[in-house]
């Protein structure tokens, strides 16, 4: 484990107390406090060989672990989220799941992840458990190891009780050529099931906008079903994940990134019910909500069918459904076609969508 | 202005004396202040805005909107027959 | 399966009522909607590529984000910048741009600026912060106005001190009269906004459309509702009618909401108000009774306003009137985009400016 020389901030106690039911300045000091973090929370949910050898770095032998037609996939991402937690999961789940999507998005299989974790004074350390013991479990669906780890302690106030960041190591076979800037005039849209979910738990969970209901996030790790699509397709052209600005602007995106014209039906994006009763009420758009467990997969025509039958057979691509087709060549434009029959443009998400009355 | 969407009324009661009640909007519940309507009983459907109830939705058959619809239907009958197209 | 505000029957039936109104037009017509809700669902269902070309639909100045005054988006700022206090607004007007600043750039130097769902979520806010100022930011139509009434009756009732609202509502019938009586006035026929209409009913609508001879329809929101609300429109000006008719009856009476509207009564009174881009229209707002002066958070904190600058190159006034299209500004795209608003209807997403930019970049 990486640990700096101890800086004195201010006065810390120096008889270190070993029963602490919060995270106080001490735990970042790198002394007595963090060694005892270390062992008895840290390596309790996240402990394997590589990261429980306590050293500095990671020794990995990377050259004898990829195969010779693999090339080497590197993702970074932080991870900020308000509330902690929240229905279907939680900032532990959001960042080994973010992360492991990331690399899973160029047809990379995702092995190794480090994780790095600034922690507000004040923290219960339950909480941190139980965002440990979630990126426990998603670590280990995901098949992924947690192999270099640091935290420091920030003074209350300064962070919002935890801020994660996560990087992620995989390989990704010479043979696939999967890209935003893929996308070919002709190629079907596919997208693996409803949107909006993630964003309105979080929304929920905050509290604030005084509604409930049944809604959970769909944080979900999707190498899975990603290898089990590539198996079959090896030629899709575009994945990504609709997180942050939701569907639209993430559509946007790879429209402008392949310079094409790209036309969804309305009718059939899949939106649960509930999703859409929180949006009506809230004037919320639900194709601007983020996602954390969607793929949308962007692949010919006439490998439409054989991706949709390989999503579905996967417990996170059961509702996939084609949602739309690229149209042409253009500057990068995302049209939607209504239940009307008429069509409208749709843009990237301009600032943050927030509730209103009009 | 007037984002507004009906919804259930579930359940009703006061808060320091305001009339309020639970409203189901498709398997989201808020609460909704029925201050503003306060003949809504259990089971009734109400028009939400800013968390308040607007009016009760009347179930008014025999309107004007519902007339034009059905002529218009007879006119597309007559004059198109069974051409039902998408 | 329902989709939103649409079923596949409602689809049908609106595309019957779109062809009835190709049927029967037989000039040029225009037709204004005073309601930002309606504006979106326009925009969002693309209704107005059902329409005979024949027919304008031109959005009004029904968005209240859009229409509040410069100075009191001003006051609003000046007020989240003092101490103790917690400045809680509707989501909309966050980004509206005051002079050289907006409400989230105030929140993220610092001032404890909040976004209610709920007028009543800002008095529970008063109750649970006894020692902060709470401030609710009281912009919305006839439609919004019982909700805070109702609100402020609940603070009173608590005996909450500190509590106050920033009076900023605006009334349609004087709107209508102020874009009727313009010289360069267009507008052949109205929507009448479907749930102001629910709270207020529709009888003061009448003298209205009588002496200017222009017909006035109270439309809903769903595609359905607006295609019938446009019939009603174009079937009384091809036959040259002006009456006021509802094409809203399972929310909309004559009468409309009696409770809602003694509140209103009680809390507030009519006064002059400022349109933003618009200017001054006589009695076209609300502020508060003498009985609950002590709310007004006007009243409470001393705001002196500099010098205010609207962009020079903004010509929302045009816009919200009708008489100008957004792109005929020279701003329109260029400087003036979503992500950089000159001026208040690119910011809302009703905002005329912000739809058309959005929705018809297609043509």
């Amino acid at each position: 484990m990486d640990s700096d020389f101890p800086v004195m901030e201010g006065p810390i106690c120096p008889i270190p107390l070993s029963q602490h039911d919060q995270i106080v300045i001490g735990h970042g000091a790198g002394g007595v406090l963090t060694h005892d973090l270390i062992r008895n929370v840290f390596q309790k949910y996240l402990g394997n060989v590589i990261l429980n050898q306590g050293n500095d770095a990671a020794l990995l032998q990377l050259q004898q672990q990829i195969p010779e037609d693999q090339k080497l996939v590197v993702s970074t991402d932080a991870h900020i989220v308000s509330p902690l937690f929240f229905a279907g999961g939680d900032i532990g789940k959001l960042s080994i799941c973010g992360t492991v999507n990331d690399v899973s998005m160029l047809g990379a299989v995702p092995k190794f992840l480090t994780a790095t974790f600034i922690l507000e004074e004040g923290l219960p350390i339950s909480d941190l458990e139980r965002i440990l013991a979630s990126m426990a479990q998603a670590a280990d669906e995901a098949q992924v190891k947690i192999i270099a780890a640091d935290t420091k302690v920030t003074e209350k106030g300064k962070s919002d009780g935890i801020f994660i960041s996560t990087t992620g190591i995989g390989w990704v076979n010479h043979r696939y050529h999967i890209s935003g800037q893929s996308a070919k005039p002709g190629d079907v849209v596919l997208l693996s099931g409803p949107i909006g979910n993630h964003g309105i738990a979080v929304a929920e969970a905050r509290g604030n906008l005084g509604f409930r209901s049944q809604i959970q996030s769909d944080i979900a790790p999707l190498n899975g079903m990603i290898a089990a699509l590539l198996e079959a397709v090896p030629n899709v052209h575009v994945m990504r994940d609709p997180t942050r600005g939701g569907l639209a602007t993430t559509l946007v995106e790879i429209a402008c990134q392949s310079k094409v014209t790209i036309r969804l039906r309305e009718e059939s994006i899949p939106i649960d019910r509930a999703v859409r009763s929180a949006c009506d009420m809230l004037g919320l758009d639900p194709l601007y909500m983020a996602n954390e467990g969607k793929l949308i997969a962007i692949v010919p025509a006439e490998n439409a069918d054989l991706a949709l039958e390989t999503l579905r057979k996967h417990q996170y691509g059961k509702r996939a459904v084609q949602i739309g087709v690229v149209k042409s060549e253009s500057d990068g434009l995302l049209l939607l076609k209504t239940p009307l029959g008429t069509t409208r443009h749709l843009d990237m998400l301009a600032g943050e969508m927030l509730p209103r009355i009009c | 202005m007037c984002l507004g969407i009906p919804g259930k009324v579930i359940e009703i009661y006061k808060i320091d004396g305001t009339l309020m009640s639970k409203v189901d909007f498709d398997g989201v519940t808020q609460e909704v202040c029925i201050a503003t309507t306060p003949d809504a009983q259990l089971g009734d459907y109400v028009l939400v805005h800013a968390g308040f109830a607007l009016n009760l939705l009347s179930d008014q058959e025999a309107s004007e909107t519902l007339k034009i619809l059905k002529d218009l239907e007879k006119f597309n009958q007559d004059h198109y027959g069974d051409q039902e197209k998408e | 399966m329902t989709i939103g505000k649409v079923s596949p029957e409602s689809i049908r039936q609106t595309k019957a009522v779109m062809e009835e109104i190709q049927r029967i037009t037989t000039r040029p017509w225009n037709i204004m909607e005073i309601c930002g809700g309606q504006t979106h669902s326009i925009m969002e269902y693309g209704l107005d590529q059902l329409l005979p070309s024949e027919i304008t639909l031109i959005h009004g100045p029904g968005c209240p984000v859009c229409v509040t005054s410069l100075e009191l988006v001003e006051h609003a700022l000046q007020i989240a910048a003092q101490p103790d206090v917690i400045f809680t607004s509707f989501g909309d007007m966050l980004r509206v741009p005051g002079s050289s600043s907006d409400l989230n750039s105030a929140r993220a130097k610092g001032a404890d600026v909040r976004v209610v769902y709920s007028p009543m979520d800002a008095v529970k806010m008063a109750q649970s912060n006894p020692d902060k100022q709470v401030i609710f930011f009281a912009i919305g139509f006839e439609t919004t106005v019982p909700a805070i009434a109702a609100s402020l009756l609940h603070a009173d009732r608590q005996g909450l001190e500190n509590f106050s609202i920033l009076p900023a509502n605006v009334l349609v019938p004087p709107a209508m009269h102020a874009i009727l009586q313009s010289p360069d006035n267009r507008v052949n026929a109205f929507l009448a906004a479907g749930h102001v209409c629910a709270i207020m009913g529709y009888w003061q609508y009448e003298p209205i459309a009588k002496s200017y001879q222009t017909p006035i329809v109270v439309t809903g929101f769903d595609p359905l509702d607006l295609a019938i609300g446009i019939l009603m429109s174009v079937r009384q000006l091809e036959e040259g009618r002006y009456e006021v008719e509802n094409a809203y009856p399972r929310y909309v009476t004559r009468e409309g909401n009696k409770t809602a509207q003694g509140m209103i009564n009680q809390v507030f009174e009519p006064v002059d108000r400022q349109w933003r881009g618009i200017g001054t229209i006589s009695l076209s707002g609300l502020g508060l009774k003498e009985t609950y002066k002590h709310f007004d958070a006007g009243n409470r904190f001393n705001i002196k306003l500099a010098q205010l600058q609207e962009s020079p190159l903004c010509i929302a006034g045009s816009v919200l009137r009708g008489i100008s299209k957004p792109t005929d500004c020279p701003a329109f795209a260029t400087l003036c985009t979503p992500t950089n608003p000159l001026g208040a209807p690119m910011v809302s997403a009703e905002g005329a400016c912000s739809a058309y930019y959005r929705y018809h970049k297609v043509k």
